[in-house]
C-alpha cells in the first residue's frame, strides 16, 4: 500500500463540497495540536438526513482528501447512522492509511462526531 | 576526518531496515543513535556495579558511586569545567527550569528583565515565562534578520541595567544558525546580566569549552550526543551554584534535617536530590569517551560537510524553500526546509517511505515557526555516522516526493 492511494491524491488535488454552506445546522470543528491541521464540518439536515455538506480547512493532504471523501459519505445519511459510523469505513474509503497517519485521516471524522454532539435529536 | 564506514558498525541501529529499505535517519537534532560502547557500558554497570550512590558503606555501593563520580568528571574535563559544577539533570529541559527557577529566587525582582530570543527552543523560553510571572520580571525576545541570525542591534538596545538574565541557544534547533555566545556574554556582562546558555544542539557537535564561551549556565542533554535518554548536564559557575537554593528536595542533597528544617549539601549534590540516573550518567561518560576518541573538531567537520551537501541541493531546487543561514560555516548540522505548497508531514510519509527518517512540524518552536509565516516544516539533521550517500538519498527521495504530490 501507498500511504498516497490515488483516490488521497484526487481528493487533495480536487476537493469535494469545500467552502461553507449559508445555514448549516450542524458545525464540527477539529484541530490537532501536532500540526496544526483543522478541518471545519458544516451539515445542512431535513427530517433526520443529511442533505447538503461542506468542509473547510487546511493541513496535509491525507487530513484534507479525508475531508473530501467524508462529505461525500455523510451526504444523504440519516444523523442515526452518522452516530454509529465507524473508524473503518472512512479508512477503507480513503484506500487505507498507514498507521503514523491515522490522526489525519480521522481528524474530520471527530469534526463529524463534534457536529453530531451539537444536534437537536 | 573521521572514518564513517568504521563508526556506522558501532551502531547496531543502523543495520536495521526501514520500509525495507536501509535506515537512512536523519533525526538526530531529535536524539541520537547509541553506538554498542554506550550500550555496554551501562548494560555493564547494570550487570557488574550496581548499587545506590553516595550513602553505600560496602565495596559495591562505593564503587558505583566512584563510577557516577568518574563520569562527572569526564564530563567536565569535556567542557573544560571543574567538576562541582556539574549537575547531572534528566536532560536539557530540567536543567533549564532548575536555572530560571534558581535566578528567580536569588537574582530577578519586579521590573527586571529577561531576554531571550525569538528563535528559541519552548524547553528555554517557558522556564522563563513562568518566572517573568512569578517574579513580575518582563520577558522581551530578541528578534532575528532575514537571514536567520540574531539581531545584534536589537540586543545592544534592549540590553539596560534592569537586564538580569540573557538566555540563549548557541545553536537553534530549527535554523540551524550558530549564535555568537562570545559576543552576547560580553555585552550582557557589561549590564551585569547572567547569560544562559541551552547548549543542547552544540555540544553533541563541536568543541565547546565553557571559559571560551564566557558564559554563566549552560544546558544539554546525553541524548542527542550518543547517551542514553534521562540524563542531561547543568554547567554552572561554582559561585552561581552556591548562592542557589534546590529546587527539588529530598534524599541526598542535605547536610543535616530536623523536623522542621534542614541544611543543603555543596552542590552538586545539593541540586540532585533522591537517586540521580547512575546507569545514565555511567554511560553519558561512555559516550564522551567516544567523541572525545574522534575528536570534536572533526565531527564538526563531518557535519558541515553534510550540512553543506543538503543546503546545496536543497537550494538548487526550485521547489523547496530553506531557513536560516545559506553559509554552512553559520550552522550547525542540520537544515529546515519546506516543499512549496506541501505540508511538512506529507514530505516525511513519502520519505518514510524510502526508508528516510526526517523531522516534520513545528520542532518545540512555535515563536520562531510564527515568525516566519509557517505553521510547520520539515528538518534534516545530520550526526556523524550520516554518509554522503544518505544526503543524496535523501535529495533524490525530495524529488520523488514533489513528483508525487505537487
Amino acid at each position: 500500500m501507498s500511504p498516497y492511494e490515488e483516490v488521497i491524491l484526487d481528493h487533495w488535488r480536487n476537493p469535494r463540497n469545500k467552502g461553507r454552506l449559508a445555514d448549516p445546522d450542524l458545525v464540527g470543528v477539529e484541530v490537532n495540536p501536532l500540526c496544526g491541521d483543522a478541518v471545519r464540518l458544516e451539515l445542512k439536515v431535513a427530517e433526520g438526513k443529511v442533505t447538503d455538506v461542506r468542509f473547510d480547512g487546511e493541513g496535509c493532504a491525507i487530513s484534507q482528501a479525508a475531508a473530501s471523501l467524508l462529505t461525500e459519505l455523510v451526504k444523504g445519511r440519516t444523523l442515526e447512522e452518522l452516530r454509529t459510523m465507524g473508524d473503518e469505513e472512512l479508512l477503507s474509503a480513503l484506500g487505507g492509511v498507514i498507521q503514523t497517519r491515522l490522526n489525519c485521516a480521522l481528524l474530520p471524522l471527530r469534526a463529524l462526531r463534534r457536529a453530531l454532539q451539537n444536534s437537536p435529536a | 576526518m573521521i572514518d564513517v564506514a568504521k563508526i556506522r558498525g558501532d551502531f547496531p541501529i543502523l543495520g536495521r531496515l526501514e520500509n525495507g529499505r536501509p535506515l537512512v535517519y536523519l533525526d538526530s537534532a531529535a536524539t541520537s543513535q547509541k553506538p554498542v560502547q554506550v550500550l555496554e557500558a551501562e548494560a555493564r554497570f547494570y550487570r557488574e556495579h550496581n548499587a545506590n550512590v553516595r550513602r553505600g558503606i560496602y565495596l559495591l555501593a562505593h564503587e558505583a558511586t566512584e563510577l557516577y563520580e568518574a563520569a562527572r568528571r569526564r564530563v567536565a574535563k569535556f567542557l573544560g569545567a571543574k567538576p562541582e559544577e556539574i549537575v547531572f539533570t534528566r536532560g536539557t529541559t530540567e536543567a533549564l527550569n532548575l536555572a530560571a527557577w534558581a535566578l528567580g529566587e536569588t537574582r530577578l525582582s519586579p521590573g527586571d528583565r529577561i531576554l531571550v530570543t525569538e528563535m528559541e527552543h519552548h524547553a528555554n523560553l517557558l522556564p522563563w515565562q513562568e518566572v517573568a510571572r512569578r517574579r513580575g520580571a518582563e520577558l522581551l525576545a530578541i528578534p532575528i534578520t532575514a537571514e536567520g541570525e540574531l539581531d545584534l542591534g536589537a540586543l545592544r538596545r534592549l540590553l539596560d541595567g534592569r537586564t538580569k538574565v540573557v538566555a540563549v541557544t548557541h545553536v537553534s534547533n530549527v535554523l540551524g544558525t550558530i549564535n555568537p555566545i562570545p559576543l552576547i556574554a560580553e555585552e550582557a556582562h557589561r549590564v551585569g546580566a547572567v547569560v544562559v546558555v541551552d547548549a543542547a544542539q552544540s555540544v553533541p557537535h563541536m568543541p565547546v569549552r565553557v571559559g571560551e564561551l564566557g558564559v554563566d549556565v549552560l544546558a544539554f542533554s546525553g541524548h542527542k550526543m550518543l547517551g542514553p535518554t534521562g540524563i542531561g548536564v547543568l554547567w554552572a559557575r561554582a559561585e552561581l551554584l552556591g548562592a542557589w537554593p534546590p529546587l527539588l528536595t529530598g534524599g541526598e542533597m542535605i547536610r543535616e534535617v530536623w523536623i522542621e528544617r534542614a541544611t543543603w549539601a555543596d552542590p552538586p549534590a545539593r541540586f540532585e536530590a533522591g537517586t540521580p540516573p547512575i546507569a545514565q550518567a555511567v554511560a553519558l561518560g561512555a559516550a564522551v569517551e567516544y567523541l572525545e576518541n574522534l575528536g570534536m573538531a572533526a565531527i564538526q567537520a563531518h557535519g558541515r560537510t553534510l550540512t553543506a551537501q543538503a543546503l546545496e541541493g536543497l537550494l538548487s531546487r526550485p521547489y523547496a524553500e530553506v531557513y536560516g543561514p545559506r553559509d554552512p560555516e553559520k550552522r550547525g548540522a542540520l537544515v529546515a526546509f519546506n516543499l512549496k505548497g506541501i505540508h511538512p508531514h506529507d514530505v516525511a510519509t513519502l520519505l518514510d517511505q524510502e526508508g528516510i527518517c526526517i523531522r516534520a512540524g513545528h520542532h518545540c518552536a512555535q515563536p520562531l515557526h510564527r515568525r516566519l509565516g509557517l505553521s510547520a516544516s520539515c528538518r534534516a539533521s545530520f550526526y556523524l555516522y550520516n554518509t554522503e550517500d544518505e544526503v543524496e538519498a535523501f535529495l533524490a527521495a525530495l524529488d520523488h516526493a514533489w513528483e508525487a504530490l505537487r
